[in-house]
């Protein structure tokens, strides 16, 4: 038999969410008060299911109990504010006493769970607020947890925390789904949060970690719960798509001693095949909804990837082609690298070396060290070692991450060892062409 | 809720617009006011003259200090205001979203602190 612990963590993981998107509407947009009874709820289960038993149903049991120690809070908050006779005291008990649930019935919960969504992604709280209270309400992590992720202390997360809820209660974050003429333009934002959510996970900018798995899979949970939600939202699966056809690939991406496999030399094998698969599922769903947004540019490359059984069967030509187009649709130096990249695939290295160099002389990206990174790459594929190597130190100066760090350093010691030897064609850059990580230095988020 | 909508733009720009832009400007200020009088969302609105008119004054050190200009050099100035009354921040942020200064300067939407409630 399963131990209590370990369903009521398996409880916690899937229902906290659900659970506080209820209750925060009960009490009125209120979101430190409904996450501090929906944990004494689950600190009350601790207490008394081993003396009592399991109930039937832990979630409806949670949510009555939740539900209880709101109606106890309010009415407490309204007598201690001595407003007992306003109306607007008596409308804010009678909001927190409505039926929680009809408790056999959950399928009027995804609503709340919408408002949720809505509300932690809402413009007018700074990204990292917006990210944080996501992990924190809608996929119940603990402060402690989020704070790991993030690399900040829980002091810190806490009050980033804390000041999110507080501009929400302030300022009057209304707690609903936005109207339908501003449906779209706010669901934009709630891709552009998961997919920060994503790329924050799938390359950390600093420290020796390559691969957060945590975050990635927190953010396709959530890409998940934004796409059951929002099922005509073309761009919601364009997002899903995207983030599945990268994901599929994270066996192959780290090598045993934690050093970056680029794309060419990753061993296909370890690829998911069954995220690969759902993925590729999403994008078809996509454009059948008629997407044609960033994201749906960005997964269409993805999925050619995903499709090409050797490195060298890659539709290298048509990824050039979409990233054409993906210039057109959100204008920035990393598309146009990312371009270069696939064009010398395409065409040879002296065409991307090219536009590579239009890209320096632009001055654009001088702080980033996959300009040249990529430069460095193709000038060692064209035999120009000494070249090459001026590139490779330039771009190490600039690089943040360890295990990039490694691969670039490795590379200088190949051409330095043998500077006109001729070597294998590989992707310039040493992240995938396609990848989703945010530019930086920071350009406009991608609409 | 009440909501204060600060105009922030270039005041610079209205010296050197031809007068047949700022009367239309200003003709969209006044329909923009209409419609949120009309509405029920107005309480008060005011234009600013320019920050060259502007003085600012401190008390340091219990002496007064008054000073020429205003309390920042910035790019954009503080150039007039509306007090509006909304449910909730979506629709003040609508509401800015219609001012004509929206297009080219900033719309700063600020929650009035309601002095009757504890704070907390």
């Amino acid at each position: 038999m399963e131990s209590l612990p370990s369903i009521l963590e398996r409880t916690h993981r899937a229902d906290y969410g659900p659970i506080v998107a209820r209750v925060i509407r009960l009490m009125g947009g209120d979101f430190a008060a409904a996450e501090e009874v929906v944990q004494e709820a689950f600190a009350a289960a601790l207490q008394q299911w081993p003396r009592e038993g399991i109930p039937a149903e832990p979630r409806a049991w949670l949510l009555r109990t939740a539900h209880h120690k709101a109606v106890d809070r309010v009415r407490r908050d309204v007598r201690l504010a001595a407003r007992v006779d306003t109306l607007e005291a008596r409308a804010r008990v009678e909001q927190a006493s409505a039926p929680a649930l009809d408790e056999a019935d959950w399928s009027t919960a995804p609503d709340d769970s919408l408002r949720l969504l809505f509300t932690c992604c809402h413009p007018a709280l700074g990204q990292e607020a917006q990210v944080a209270l996501a992990l924190r309400t809608l996929c119940g992590l603990t402060t402690e947890e989020v704070a790991r992720a993030f690399l900040v202390t829980p002091a810190t997360m806490a009050q980033r925390l804390v000041r999110a809820q507080r501009k929400i209660r302030d300022a009057r974050i209304p707690y609903v789904v936005p109207e339908v003429d501003a449906l779209e333009e706010r669901t934009h934002g709630v891709l552009h949060t998961l997919y920060l959510l994503f790329s924050e996970g799938y390359a950390a900018t600093e420290g020796a970690e390559l691969l957060r798995v945590d975050l990635c899979a927190e953010a396709l949970r959530l890409g998940r719960l934004a796409r059951s939600l929002l099922p005509h939202q073309a761009e919601v699966a364009s997002l899903l798509a995207l983030m599945l056809l990268h994901h599929s690939r994270r066996r192959a991406r780290v090598s045993a001693d934690g050093g970056l496999v680029l794309l060419d030399r990753q061993d296909r094998a370890l690829w998911d095949r069954e995220e690969m698969t759902e993925g590729l599922a999403q994008l078809d769903a996509a454009l059948a909804l008629g997407a044609r947004g960033v994201f749906t540019h960005q997964a269409a490359i993805a999925a050619l990837h995903a499709r090409a059984a050797r490195p060298e069967d890659t539709d290298w030509e048509q990824i050039a082609a979409l990233y054409g187009r993906l210039r057109e649709l959100a204008p920035g130096p990393v598309v146009e690298l990312n371009r270069a990249a696939a064009v010398a695939m395409a065409r040879g290295p002296e065409q991307g070396l090219a536009l590579v160099d239009d890209l320096e002389a632009s001055g654009r990206l001088t702080e980033y060290y996959l300009l040249p990174a990529a430069r460095a790459d193709l000038l060692r594929r064209l035999g120009r070692g000494a070249e090459a190597a001026v590139a490779y130190r330039r771009a190490l100066a600039l690089v943040r991450t360890t295990p990039e760090r490694r691969f670039l350093e490795e590379r200088l010691r190949e051409v330095l060892s043998s500077p006109e030897a001729a070597v294998r064609p590989t992707a310039p850059g040493t992240a995938s062409p396609a990848s989703p990580r945010p530019p930086r230095p920071r350009e406009a988020p991608p609409r | 809720m009440k909501y204060l909508l600060a105009i922030y733009e270039n005041e610079k720009q209205w010296e050197s617009l031809p007068q047949a832009e700022s009367k239309q400007i200003i003709d969209e200020y006044r329909a923009f006011t209409d419609a949120i009088q009309k509405s029920g969302n107005y309480i008060a609105g005011e234009a600013l003259q320019p920050t060259t008119a502007a003085t600012s004054v401190r008390i340091r050190d219990g002496k007064r200090l008054t000073t020429d200009g205003p309390f920042a050099e910035t790019r954009e100035q503080l150039g007039g205001f509306y007090l509006v009354e909304a449910k909730d921040l979506d629709e003040a942020i609508a509401m800015a979203a219609r001012m004509p200064s929206a297009r080219w300067g900033t719309i700063e939407v600020r929650p009035i602190l309601d002095l009757a409630q504890p704070v907390g």
